[in-house]
């Protein structure tokens, strides 16, 4: 995002926090993203909409250093990013966290061990650091998850939560480590009204932190009051970008459906 | 306090289970045979027999905590055993015949790994290939014929694998100081976090930063080197090597592993049910004769252990308990 400052006379330029340039990603004859543009600025929420199959998922693990893109440039914090040396462990580390539509968690381990999960908090021989762990765990589930009371240990197995309780150790182990950008893919499917209520929550605890947000979604109800500004996807190709402050959600609904229309057509 | 006791008791009901069933058979061989069971002299003899397969198990339940399966670690131990005794038949020196062992499991274990996440082969087959490859290739590098070692039992550091310390028989010494060492990797290492992810659900892992082809070989590996181990230790007791060596501690080391309460979907995995299933499942057969039953009761006893410790780990496990 460059920016002119014309009324002061000097070029000002704001670097965004996450600069896409012309995605491609092709997993064998399927094409999943035919050169997709994708900008994040600092302290921005950005709703990345499209139906199943727009690319949406494939863009953000592109993103998250999952995996690579066939083609395309990358560029955090201006940085511009070697596929060769990127992971996810490298985009942690730039401060990028990504909460997984299948929630990343493993049914069968304590929550202690799900926030941690790949970055213990160990002494130099990797060996962890079990009381501190568990202690940072209950201080993430009562601040941030909001799970007080009863039933709530960071012993407890994740095949005994909830939904919504599963969802918030996904979004608590992202806000915990305290990233720049928190991408979060379907973060409300299959949860209830309340626990969407929650998670809308989280996103504006994010904004206000100062951190940027990218909240994938094919609810626009859900991302319209959150984000600041909205790109769709449509078979893996951008097809419209939208500034909260120049549209309504009937506007921004009717665009969207124009956009796919149009394709078709 | 009583809380605590309560909570410890729910989880790790897995562990006090064993413990109870190991308790009850061993007071019906006290019951069966007084005279065997009062005296000191069949533990020194547990002692010495019992770690072959129990480091075997040990390897076993990193495998299957993390969701895979190795069927060659007979023919491995094989493997360890030849490279030990043909190093020190060559150099008379232990400390090469070790590690010529240990490289023998390393390699072993590479290549399984290997097998498993870079080539994509399912574990069940590529290791069942190994198993009977392996055996094949120990058997023609030495012509089929055994390895005498008669000198091993004169050499300085032989007791390192053979001798007692404080009486107690160094093989258990060994097996207990690598299953502590193995349980704290597994249960309060990072790498041990990753074993268990990995086995709970690799798509997790991998989304989370953990490499999983990376872990899963070196669970392979640690699989090779002990199961080369156990082939070493063999081979110090008997003062020899022998090409068919490994093959009665196959299903030995399967049933103590599923009665220690590791369960075969991954994800989860227990050192101290190994360690203690080692001991029941290496105490049955003499327990058995001792009490005067034929032979023929041994099997159909391992049989229903196996099912009856089995079903209440399961069901533990299923009601959420463990």
């Amino acid at each position: 995002m460059t920016l002119k400052a014309n009324n002061l006379q000097k070029e000002v330029i704001i670097i965004s926090l996450v600069e896409m340039k012309n995605i491609k990603k092709k997993f064998g004859s399927v094409t999943a993203l035919r050169g997709v543009n994708l900008e994040v600025g600092e302290n921005e929420v950005v709703g990345l909409l499209g139906d199943n199959g727009a690319g949406k998922s494939t863009l953000i693990k592109i993103l998250s250093g999952v995996m690579p893109p066939t083609e395309g440039e990358i560029y955090i914090h201006g940085k511009k990013i070697y596929p060769g040396e990127y992971s996810v462990n490298k985009a942690r580390e730039l401060g990028i966290e990504t909460v997984y539509q299948e929630k990343a968690l493993g049914e069968k381990q304590p929550i202690w061990r799900n926030i941690f999960i790949g970055r213990h908090i160990t002494n130099r021989f990797g060996f962890i650091d079990v009381d501190k762990v568990k202690q940072e765990s209950q201080k993430i589930m009562r601040e941030i998850m909001g799970l007080t009371g009863e039933g709530a240990s960071p012993e407890s197995r994740v095949s005994t939560l909830s939904g919504g309780e599963r969802q918030g150790i996904a979004i608590g182990r992202a806000m915990y480590f305290d990233a720049d950008l928190v991408i979060l893919d379907e973060p409300t499917m299959a949860l209830s009204l309340k626990e969407v209520d929650k998670v809308l929550k989280f996103i504006q605890k994010i904004k206000d932190s100062g951190k940027s947000c990218v909240y994938i979604s094919h609810n626009i109800t859900n991302v319209y009051p959150v984000s600041d500004r909205f790109v769709s996807l449509d078979r893996g190709e951008k097809v419209g970008e939208y500034l909260k402050d120049e549209c309504s959600l009937e506007e921004l609904n009717e665009a969207l459906i124009l956009a796919t229309e149009r394709k078709i057509g | 306090m009583n809380n605590k006791i309560k909570e410890f008791t729910r989880r790790h009901s897995l562990e006090i289970g064993l413990i109870v069933i190991t308790i009850l058979v061993w007071i019906v061989f006290i019951i069966t045979s007084p005279r065997t069971f009062l005296s000191p002299k069949i533990y020194r003899t547990f002692m010495s027999t019992v770690p072959f397969v129990g480091l075997l198990a040990l390897g076993l339940t990193f495998v299957l905590a993390i969701g895979e399966i190795d069927l060659s670690f007979p023919s491995t131990m094989a493997v360890g055993g030849m490279c030990f005794g043909l190093a020190f038949a060559a150099t008379n020196s232990i400390v090469l015949g070790i590690l010529a062992a240990m490289a023998g499991g390393f390699v072993v274990g590479l290549i399984n790994g290997i097998l498993v996440t870079k080539v994509g082969m399912p574990s069940i087959v590529a290791t069942l290939g190994m198993m009977f490859f392996l055996r094949g290739f120990v058997t023609l590098s030495t012509d089929g014929s055994a390895i005498s070692l008669r000198a091993l039992g004169d050499h300085m550091l032989y007791p390192v694998f053979s001798g007692t310390f404080l009486t107690i028989p160094m093989q258990t010494v060994w097996f207990l100081f690598l299953s502590v060492f193995l349980g704290f990797i597994l249960y309060r290492h990072q790498f041990g976090d990753n074993v268990l992810f990995v086995g709970d659900n690799s798509h997790t892992a991998d989304l989370m930063g953990i490499s999983v082809s990376k872990t899963k070989i070196a669970v392979f590996i640690i699989m090779g080197m002990l199961a080369a181990l156990s082939g070493t230790m063999d081979v110090f007791r008997l003062r020899t090597w022998w090409p068919t060596q490994g093959q009665g501690y196959f299903m030995t080391a399967f049933a103590t592993v599923f009665v220690g309460g590791t369960s075969m979907k991954g994800g989860q995995g227990t050192v101290f049910g190994t360690f203690v299933a080692a001991f029941l499942i290496g105490s049955l057969e003499a327990g058995i004769v001792a009490a005067g039953l034929a032979g023929f009761w041994t099997q159909l006893i391992y049989g229903l252990i196996i099912v009856v410790s089995v079903s209440i780990h399961t069901n533990l496990r299923r009601l959420g308990i463990t």
